[in-house]
C-alpha cells in the first residue's frame, strides 16, 4: 500500500526560515533553502514552503526560495501563503512547485478551487485549512495564522472544497500549532473521514509517539512537521524508526 | 551526447522534468515543434492531467503523428505519469478517448476501494515501493542500480492496462489493486510515477533512460 508521508514544512518570511508558535510569535531559524536541501538528503518525503507573511504585504514571495530548491530538491513541493488567483498558482508552479496551498482565498472565493484544480489538476489543489475548536466542540475554519474567524464548520468545509475539485487537504490545529503536545486526533479523524481525499495533519508534533497516533487513530495519510524538525529535535530518521516499530507503512530510505 | 526532447503539450509542469534531466547530465529541450519532435534523438513526453486534454494538447500541436513517428524509428521513449498513459490505445477518463495507440491497452480509474471493499484515498497519492511482476529483479535498463522494491512517487487517479501482461514491466500495490508502475517494450518505456520527484531513485531511472 502507499506509505504514511513524512512533511518537512517550512515558514518562510522573507529569506528567512522561521518558526512560530501558536500561529503568534516568529523566530529565526535559518535559511530555507539550505534547510530544505537538508531535510531532502535527511529522507523528507515533501516539502511544503508556507508564506508567513504573504497575507500582510498582499502577495506570494516565495518565487526565487521555491526556483532555487527545486533545482537540487526532487521530491514534491507545496507552495502556500497569498495564493489569490490560478494567475500566482501559476507563477509558482512554473517555479518548480507542484502543488500550491490555498486558504483565505478559497474561504473568499471558493470557485477558485474549481479553477485551480480545472487549469492544474485537482493534484495542484491543496485545500489548506486551519481549524480552531469552538465551546460547542465543532471545529470552526480560520484565516491569517488563525487570528480570522470564518464562520465556516471545518466539516462542512472539506466537503465542498473536495466537491469543487481539491485533492488534498493541509489540516493544521489552531490550538496545537507550535505546541508540541500531539496533533487535535479527533479534528484529524473527523476531517479524514469526512472526505475520500489525502489528509495532511499539521500542527502539535512533538515526538514520534504524537505521529504514530495522529496515523493510527487521527487516520491522516501524512503528518507534517516543522517545529521539532527546526529545532533539531527529532529526525525523519526518528520518525521512520517509530512508524515501522508501530507497524506503520513508511518509505524505506 | 545526452540530448533529449521533451514534449510540450501545453500540460504539466515540464521544467521539474527538464531540471531533472539537468542534474544527471543531461541536455533537455523543451518544445512543441513536430519537426524537433520525429527527429529526435531521445524523447521524453510528460504530462499532468485528464487524458483527453493531453490527447487534444498533442493534437492541436500537430504532435500526435510526430510521436508515433518518433516511436516507430526505435529511438528511447520514456512516457511519465499522463504520458505513459496517452502511450495507450484508449482512455476511460471522462468518457472514451482514442490515445496515442503505441501499445495495446486502455486508461481506466484506479478502483475507488481496496480488494477488502474499504474506500481508499483517491488519488493515489504518495510513496509506493515497485517490484517486477514476477517477483524477481527490476528489469534494466530502466532499473539497474536500482534494489528490489524501490519505492517511488504516484500522483493519480487513472492507470493503464497492457492487453499484454508482459508489456507491464513494473507493478506497485493500492490496497490490493496491482497497479502498472512502469510499462516497456523494445525502446519504449513509460512510468506511472513520477522520476523527477522520487529523490535519488527516480533520478537513478532518468540517468538510465538518457543512457540508452
Amino acid at each position: 500500500m502507499s506509505s504514511v508521508r513524512l512533511i518537512a514544512r517550512l515558514d518562510v518570511k522573507g529569506a528567512n526560515l522561521i518558526k512560530g508558535v501558536q500561529m503568534e510569535g516568529l523566530r529565526v531559524v535559518g535559511d530555507p533553502h539550505e534547510r530544505a536541501l537538508r531535510y531532502y538528503q535527511a529522507g523528507a518525503d515533501e516539502l511544503i514552503y508556507m508564506d508567513a507573511v504573504a497575507s500582510l504585504y498582499g502577495r506570494n514571495s516565495l518565487v526565487e526560495v521555491v526556483s532555487r530548491t527545486a533545482a537540487d530538491v526532487f521530491i514534491p513541493i507545496t507552495v502556500g501563503g497569498g495564493v489569490r488567483s490560478p494567475t500566482d498558482a501559476h507563477r509558482l508552479l512554473r517555479s518548480g512547485a507542484d502543488k500550491v496551498a490555498v486558504n483565505t482565498a478559497a474561504v473568499r472565493r471558493p470557485d477558485l478551487i474549481a479553477e485551480i484544480a480545472r487549469q492544474f489538476g485537482s493534484q495542484a489543489m491543496v485545500l489548506s485549512v486551519e481549524a480552531k475548536q469552538g465551546r460547542d466542540g465543532r471545529w470552526e475554519a480560520y484565516t491569517d495564522c488563525g487570528r480570522e474567524r470564518t464562520g465556516l464548520d471545518v466539516l462542512d468545509w472539506v466537503r465542498r472544497a473536495q466537491d469543487l475539485g481539491a485533492g488534498e487537504i493541509l489540516l493544521t490545529s489552531v490550538d496545537r500549532e507550535g505546541t508540541r503536545k500531539g496533533f487535535d486526533v479527533a479534528l484529524v479523524r473527523a476531517v479524514a473521514s469526512a472526505v475520500s481525499i489525502p489528509v495532511i495533519a499539521s500542527g502539535g508534533l512533538g515526538t514520534a509517539a504524537h505521529m504514530v497516533d495522529v496515523v493510527r487513530e487521527g487516520l491522516a495519510d501524512a503528518v507534517a512537521v516543522a517545529d521539532a524538525l527546526h529545532f533539531d529535535r527529532l529526525g525523519f530518521a526518528d520518525l521512520r524508526a517509530a512508524s515501522r516499530a508501530a507497524g506503520i507503512p513508511v518509505r524505506m530510505v | 551526447m545526452r540530448d533529449v526532447v521533451v514534449v510540450d503539450y501545453g500540460l504539466g509542469n515540464l521544467l521539474s522534468v527538464a531540471r531533472a534531466l539537468v542534474h544527471v547530465g543531461g541536455t533537455p529541450r523543451i518544445t512543441e515543434d513536430a519537426e524537433a519532435v520525429a527527429t529526435a534523438d531521445r524523447l521524453l513526453l510528460p504530462g499532468v492531467g485528464t487524458f483527453a486534454d493531453g490527447m487534444n494538447g498533442l493534437r492541436a500541436r500537430g504532435l500526435t503523428e510526430a510521436v508515433r513517428a518518433f516511436a516507430a524509428t526505435g529511438r528511447p521513449l520514456l512516457g511519465i505519469c499522463l504520458g505513459m498513459q496517452m502511450f495507450m490505445e484508449k482512455g476511460k477518463e471522462f468518457g472514451q478517448h482514442e490515445g496515442l495507440g503505441l501499445l495495446a491497452g486502455t486508461v481506466v480509474a484506479v478502483p475507488p476501494t481496496g480488494t477488502d471493499g474499504r474506500r481508499h484515498r483517491i488519488p493515489h497519492i504518495g510513496w509506493n515501493e515497485i517490484s517486477a511482476p514476477d517477483g524477481g529483479p527490476l528489469p534494466g535498463p530502466l532499473f539497474t542500480g536500482l534494489g528490489a522494491r524501490p519505492a517511488l512517487y504516484f500522483v493519480h487517479s487513472f492507470m493503464a492496462v497492457t492487453d499484454d501482461p508482459e508489456r507491464t514491466i513494473a507493478t506497485c500495490d493500492y490496497h490490493g489493486w496491482p497497479i502498472a508502475a512502469a510499462v516497456g517494450c523494445g525502446n519504449l518505456y513509460g512510468c506511472q510515477f513520477h522520476p523527477e520527484k522520487s529523490g535519488p531513485a527516480g533520478l537513478r531511472i532518468l540517468e538510465n533512460f538518457l543512457a540508452l
